[in-house]
C-alpha cells in the first residue's frame, strides 16, 4: 500500500518537473525561468527522499542537504541577477 | 536605488554557519562513507560564495582577510607533504597508516595520516575554486 502511494508520488513529481521544463524553456520572460528552474530543485529533492524511503536507506540524505544548499545559492543569485544585473559586486552602494 | 535585502542578509547570516558544519561533518565521514576532502571543500566554498553573493567583494575580503592562493598553495604542500613522509619512515610513496586511539569524551578512535591527505585537498579546493571565483567577479568592469 505504502510503496504503491509512494510511486504514485513519484510519477507525479515527474509529471510536475517535465512541466517546469517546459516552462523554463518556453518561459515568456526571465522570472518565469527563475521560478521553473527553483521549483524543479524543489521537486528533485522531494524525489530523492521518497526514493530513499523507498529503498530504506539513509545513504541519500547528504544528496538532499547538498542539493538544496545548490538550490538556495542558484536561486539568490538569479534574483540579484535580475535585479541589478550583477552577480557579485565589488563594493555596495549603501 | 535604494534595495532592501535585509532578509536575505538576516537568513544568510545563520544559513552560513548550517552550511560550514555540513562540510565539517562531510569532511569527516569521508572515511567510510560518501564525503571526503574534495567535497568537504567544494561544500566550504559554496558558503564563501553565498556570502560573496549576499554582501560584497571588500566587505567579505575584510571579514575573511586570507588569501585564497597562499590557501591553496598550502593544501597542497600538505598534500604532497604527507606523500614523502612515508618515504621517511622507509616505505613506498604516499603509503598511508592509521592506529585505534583511546580518546577522552569520544572513546575509541581511528586516526590515520589520510586524515592530513584529506586536508590538504580539501584547502586546495577551496583555495583553487575561490581564486576562479573572485577573478571572474572582479573582471566584469561596466
Amino acid at each position: 500500500m505504502i510503496k504503491a502511494v509512494l510511486g504514485l508520488a513519484l510519477l507525479f513529481f515527474s509529471i510536475t518537473i517535465v512541466i517546469c521544463l517546459y516552462r523554463a524553456i518556453k518561459g515568456p520572460t526571465l522570472p518565469d525561468r527563475v521560478i521553473a528552474l527553483d521549483t524543479i530543485g524543489v521537486n528533485l529533492l522531494s524525489m530523492v527522499a521518497i526514493i530513499s524511503l523507498l529503498q530504506e536507506t539513509t545513504a541519500y540524505l547528504e544528496v538532499i542537504l547538498i542539493l538544496g544548499i545548490l538550490s538556495f545559492i542558484g536561486t539568490i543569485a538569479f534574483s540579484k541577477f535580475i535585479e541589478r544585473g550583477v552577480i557579485i559586486e565589488r563594493k555596495s552602494d549603501r | 536605488m535604494r534595495i532592501n535585502d535585509l532578509l536575505l542578509k538576516t537568513v544568510v547570516r545563520i544559513v552560513v554557519f548550517i552550511i560550514l558544519t555540513l562540510a565539517i561533518y562531510l569532511f569527516f565521514a569521508g572515511h567510510y562513507s560518501p564525503g571526503g576532502g574534495f567535497i568537504g571543500g567544494l561544500v566550504i566554498a559554496s558558503a564563501f560564495v553565498l556570502l560573496y553573493l549576499t554582501y560584497d567583494l571588500e566587505t567579505v575580503q575584510k571579514g575573511i582577510p586570507v588569501d585564497f592562493k597562499v590557501v591553496a598553495a598550502i593544501g597542497v604542500l600538505l598534500a604532497v607533504g604527507t606523500g614523502f613522509g612515508s618515504v621517511l619512515f622507509g616505505v613506498d610513496f604516499l603509503t598511508q597508516t592509521a592506529h585505534h586511539f583511546n580518546l577522552p569524551l569520544v572513546g575509541d578512535k581511528e586516526l590515520g595520516t589520510v586524515m592530513i591527505f584529506e586536508l590538504g585537498v580539501a584547502l586546495t579546493v577551496v583555495g583553487v575554486v575561490m581564486t576562479i571565483i573572485t577573478s571572474i567577479a572582479e573582471g566584469d568592469e561596466d
